[in-house]
Order: C-alpha cells, then structure tokens, then sequence
C-alpha cells in the first residue's frame, strides 16, 4: 500500500507553507514580515521550481496582498496569504471587504505582538484585534496542527464561504521545528474537493461586485425585492453561527482519512477535573505540562484549549466546564480596559448555564515573555487559595510580570 | 481606418440613466471607454464618482464585470484580476482599473506603483476631476493652486497638482496617454490603442466638473476644450518611450498658439479668490510643460 504521509522535521511557517501547496492554492500574494517571512519565501520556492503551478504577486504592502486575493478570488481563483501583527492590522479594511464579500480566502497568520513599542516576539494581540471582522479563526498548538488547519480551512472556506484565518504563534511554532506527518497530494485531494468558485467575472454574463448597498432592501429591475445591508450583515453572522458544523466535519473527515481527527477545542484529563486551566494555542499546550505539576500536588486539574475562537464554541465550552468548580483563564491579549479576550468570551458563553465556577484571568507571555508551567501552575495555586478574593483582583484580570 | 461620430461602435455598454450628476464628463469618458474595450473587460473600481455612475445594489448602470474595491487597492485589486484570471487561463479579458484623481495621485498611488513595477499586465484610467467630488469637492493632490474647495475654502490652495503621468513614466511603462472627455474620439483611439499593448498601461483622461468647478452645467465640453486650446491639458500619448502630440494639442503645435490661461480659468467659480501671482505662476508652469512637449515631440 502506498504510503499517505511522510515524516519531515519542519518549523511552523514551512507547515503553513506546505498546506497551502497542498491545498492546490492558485493566487498568492503575501508581503513579508517577521516571523512570517519564510512563508512567502517558501511559497515563492514552490511557484518557481515548478512545484506550485500558481502565480505568486508579490505586493508592495499587506494592505494590498490581501486585496490582491481577494479580487483574485472574486475572479474566481482559490487564493492564500499570510502575514504577521502590524501587517495583519494594516489588512483590517480588507479583511471586513473579504469577509463581506463572502469569499473562500485562507490567510495565515502568525501571532506576533502589536507596537508600539517595537516588538517582534510572540503574543496574540494580532489575531484578536480581528476579532469582529468576520472571518473564522483556528489556533494551532502546534506544527502539525498548522499543517492540517490550513488544508481543513479550504474545505471550510469553500462550504460557507466565510474565510478562515489559521493562527499560530510566532517563533514558539513558526520558528520551531518538530516532526509533522505530511500528507501526499493525492490523499489531500480526496479531503478537498476541486475548487468550484461561487463567484466568476464573465463578460456573458456581468455582475457587480459590491455595489453601494442601502441599509433597506430594494427592487431589482425585475421588482423583486433584494436585501439590503443590515440583511446581508444577518447573513453573514448566520452562516458564522452555521459554519460549527461544517468545521466539526472538516475536522471528523480529516481524522478518517489521516488518522488525526479535530473539533471545537481540546480536552485534557476532563473526566474529573474540577480544576480547569483554558488556554488558546501553543499556551495550551504549556497549560498541560502545568496541569500535569499541579495533579502531581493532587489537584483535579484539566485543560480546554480553544482551538476554534470564531464562531466561538458556546455550547461546547459550556459542556466542557460543566463539572468545573475553579476556571482560571490564560490570555496571550488583553482587550484594554477589561481582560483578556478568551476570559470575556468564556463568561459570556457560561452565563445562564447554571456553571457556577470562580473564573480567574491572568495575562501572560505578551510581547515574547517566557511563560513557563511553574507559574502557570503557581497562578492556578494562588486562585485556589482561600484567600484568593482578598489577595487577587476580582475585577480586573492579573498580570504575570514584574509590576 | 480612424474613427469618428458615424462610425463609432453603436453597442453601449453604459446605460442611459445613471446618478452622476447633469452635464458631468465622467459618463462621457467612461461611456468612450468601454466602446473601445469591446466590453471584452473586467473592471475595478474603488470609492470615486464612479462608484455612484455604478449605480446602487440590486441595480447598476454598467452591463460589464465589475469589482467595487476599497479606496487605496485599485491598483491591487487589478493585479489581483490579472493573477486569477491567469491562473484560470483566460487569455481574451482586459483588465481595466479606473479610479479618480483622489484614488490615483493620493491614496492609491502606492498600490498603482507597486502594480505597475510588477508590470502587471492591465490598463489603469485615472480620471481627474481635480478633487474630491464624490465627497463634495475637497482639495487633493490634482486640485490646482489658487482652486477653492471645501478643505481650501477661503484662501484656495496654495501648491500646485503633482506631475502623476510623469511619476508613471518613471516606471518605464509601455503606454502612456492623456486625453480629455472633451475629445471623445481620441480618448476611443488611445484607449483601442492601449487595449493592443501588453504590461501596464496609464491614461490620464481630464473630466471637467460642474458642480465642483463652478461652472454651468452646460459649459462642459467648452471647458474641456478651453483646457487644451490654453495648455492646461495637452493631449499625447507616449508608446515605447516614444512621445507624440495628438488631436487638438497637435493641430496647435503644427499652427497656432496657445491661448491665454486665463480664458481657462475666468470660467470657472472655484478660481474666483486666485492671486494675480497665483495666474502667472500658473501661466508660466504651463508655457514650460508646453515647450517641453514641443521639444519631446520634435524628438529632441
């Protein structure tokens, strides 16, 4: 039998490159940043060794590398790009147009901290800054993950047409090389159908993309009535709503074919936590080695690492911490003058659902800060503590720095 | 065989009808535009004058493809239509970029550079009003010294427009071309002309606008014209580096002279508080580019 994936020793961005080339991506365009950087080299490699048959446009600005895909993709051409912190927050104006326009577009994107001040290092203030744009977004813990997210987000994509952004963190992964299963074309093929555009520019046939939309809907020259702004802005947050399920089968179809299932998010030892660690990307993974200390101390530890944050889990997250009695939350970003993003989203999804758990939130690792286990389990201990409501901010989430 | 009033394509391609405003030069220009490209186009557009011409969802005013872009990715935008319909291996579709003086020589220029150093294969159209119109008239890189406008409201500007078909041929580009909406028939051949080149080609078509310039509607085509007969547009085309003088800038040159710059401006409302120095230092900007296109025509 032929063999369907081959072990490689590969860092991150080289994951993220190899599932957009396995992905058949037909438009790149991507600008370089750090640490994104080698996957616009990698990918430029593939286009001109004859390896990817794609045309590669290499653009003056991340503000233009994702309008260039999205008008490929208008065309009707399947299309990728990745970028990194201040290139992801110089695409923002795009990012509202592609998800607006409803198109099939990847882009990945490795999480590094926001200046000013200048800073080059992992957190994931990018990504969350993004938050209300509308794309989906998927946190990889490691570099296999990025492998197999980037080839699943075009099946995704390409179902409910919302694009879907693959996040991972900066040097922890994209820069760390490690063993990754990568699958043979032929098997990618078979877990991605050929790529049917919804949209084509045809002169036979012309339409108009984008058009100035009134809030109320409006006759057509036909008298039929069309929706208007606020009913295609519904549109969109339904098909987010909807795309659970299509992410829930993207990801059970993957683990058939390659033996690596995925789904919302990451449960470990969660049959009898009441202790419960929740972190977003390769933090969750940390959070694991920390658990791990923590049940060695005889504490019911578990970890939820969130693995899809748009559309966010509600209902599975609510499930997974039913039986916690103490949630104490990690957030590589800070939503200023509140908390972390991942915390605030963790309360809404539990309010009304009987959960009744102390929810503590710590901000750690921004801008490249170490984050190790110890104090992560440190943090988990001092939530525990009776004293904790006297010693630890209620309001406001704490931080693990120097101040 | 040249084109002219009778046997010019009757297929329109614009439809009768559309929301810009009485006696604007912009449907004028577009309408020639799209004759000449046979409709065989795929069109960008970012926020302009033209988004409006476009019409509003579910109805427009175009029977071409067309792509609504942000303000500043005109120029990515249509490399990104090049590059997808690469990739999908049509051959037969022009691309066609067309953006306003705002879009082109402020906000757009870095993605309109980038494309054209790449040598993207398409054809970009600024159409210059000399100003914000669509917003309702503010100063922009092409509203002239000594213009009034909403952000100039009082003193009127006080610097003159960028050179943007010079900044083009800096990237040594196949075709350029200027062209007027008053001079439909050689803004349909320069575009007929630009459809047959390869790489990125630039036209600079001038669209008077009543409303912004202070103007009657129905002085258009008259001031158009005034623009060429007094040198505030000369009208060329530059081919494989090689400059040539057309249509009304080219009967000119052979046998007449310019006429005062004055006429141009005396016509027009937004000029009403400009300086006697501001004229002359006008007059003279456009006695040198006139002497300078004489020297390139003359090929020396």
């Amino acid at each position: 039998m032929d063999k369907i994936e081959t072990i490689q020793i590969i860092d991150g961005n080289q994951a993220a490159a190899l599932g957009a080339k396995l992905s058949r991506v037909q438009v790149i365009a991507a600008y370089p940043i750090t640490p994104q950087t080698p996957v616009t080299e990698a990918l430029s490699e593939f286009v001109e060794r004859g390896e990817l048959d794609a045309q590669y446009v290499a653009v003056e600005s991340e503000h233009s590398a994702l309008a260039v895909c999205t008008s490929a993709s208008i065309v009707g051409a399947k299309a990728f790009t990745a970028t990194s912190s201040h290139g992801l927050a110089y695409m923002h104006e795009m990012l509202h147009w592609a998800a607006g326009t409803r198109l099939p577009l990847v882009l990945a994107c490795v999480n590094r901290a926001i200046g000013a001040p200048w800073n080059v290092q992992n957190d994931q203030q990018d990504s969350i800054s993004q938050r209300d744009t509308g794309w989906i977004q998927i946190y990889a813990r490691n570099n296999q993950e990025i492998l197999d997210s980037v080839i699943q987000a075009y099946r995704i994509a390409e179902k409910v047409y919302i694009p879907v952004m693959v996040c991972y963190d900066g040097y922890i992964l994209s820069h760390t090389e490690m063993p990754v299963s990568v699958p043979t074309q032929k098997e990618v093929d078979k877990f991605l159908p050929k790529y049917k555009p919804h949209t084509l520019l045809d002169p036979q046939n012309p339409k108009n993309y984008n058009l100035v939309t009134l809030a109320n809907p409006r006759l057509n020259a036909e008298n039929v009535l069309c929706h208007g702004y606020m009913e295609i802005r519904f549109l969109l947050q339904e098909a987010l709503q909807n795309s659970r399920e299509t992410i829930i089968e993207a990801g059970r179809e993957f683990g058939k074919l390659f033996g690596r299932s995925y789904g919302l998010l990451w449960k470990d030892r969660m049959d009898d936590a009441d202790i419960v660690i929740v972190a977003m990307g390769s933090l969750a993974l940390e959070a694991i080695v920390a658990s791990d200390m923590l049940r060695e101390e005889g504490y019911r530890t578990g970890v939820v690492g969130l693995r899809v944050f748009r559309p966010f889990p509600k209902g599975d997250v609510v499930a997974a911490l039913r039986g916690a009695r103490n949630i104490i939350v990690f957030d590589k970003n800070i939503s200023y003058g509140l908390e972390g993003a991942t915390c605030s989203e963790i309360k809404s999804a539990l309010y009304g659902s009987g959960v009744n758990a102390a929810i503590r939130n710590f901000i750690v690792g921004l801008g490249g800060r170490n984050v190790a286990a110890r104090e992560l389990a440190d943090a988990v201990k001092k939530s525990l503590s009776p004293s904790a409501d006297k010693t630890l901010n209620r309001e406001y989430p704490e931080w693990i720095c120097y101040i | 065989m040249t084109v002219n009033a009778v046997n010019l394509p009757d297929k329109e391609y614009l439809l009768p009808g559309n929301r810009l405003c009485p006696g604007c030069s912009v449907s004028l220009a577009y309408r020639h535009i799209l004759k000449a490209l046979d409709g065989q186009v795929v069109v960008t557009v970012p926020a302009s004058c033209l988004t409006v011409l476009h019409g509003m969802y579910p109805v427009t005013a175009v029977t071409v493809p067309c792509v609504n872009t942000p303000f500043a990715t005109t120029g990515a935008s249509a490399s990104g239509l090049v590059a997808g319909l690469k990739a999908l291996g049509r051959k037969d579709l022009t691309v066609l970029a067309i953006a306003g003086d705002g879009g082109t020589f402020d906000i757009g220029i870095q993605a309109l550079s980038g494309a054209a150093e790449r040598r993207t294969d398409f054809i970009y159209i600024c159409y210059d009003n000399e100003g914000y119109m669509n917003t309702g008239n503010q100063r922009s890189g092409s509203t002239p010294l000594g213009a009034i406008s909403g952000t100039t409201p009082i003193l009127g500007k006080q610097q003159n427009q960028k050179n943007v078909t010079a900044i083009m041929e800096s990237h040594n580009i196949p075709y350029i071309a200027t062209a007027n909406a008053s001079y439909p028939l050689d803004l349909y051949e320069k575009v007929k002309k630009a459809k047959s080149i390869r790489g990125t080609r630039f036209m600079h078509i001038f669209t008077p606008c009543p409303p912004g310039w202070r103007f009657p509607f129905s002085d258009t085509i008259r001031i158009g014209q005034l623009a060429v007969e007094t040198g505030w547009v000369v009208l060329y085309e530059i081919e494989g580096g090689n400059f040539r003088l057309t249509s009304a800038s080219e009967s000119i040159a052979r046998k007449g002279s310019l006429r005062p710059l004055r006429e141009f401006i005396s016509q027009q409302g937004r000029f009403k508080n400009i300086t006697e120095d501001q004229i002359n230092e006008l007059q003279e900007m456009v006695n040198a580019r006139w002497q300078l296109c004489l020297k390139r025509a003359a090929g020396l």
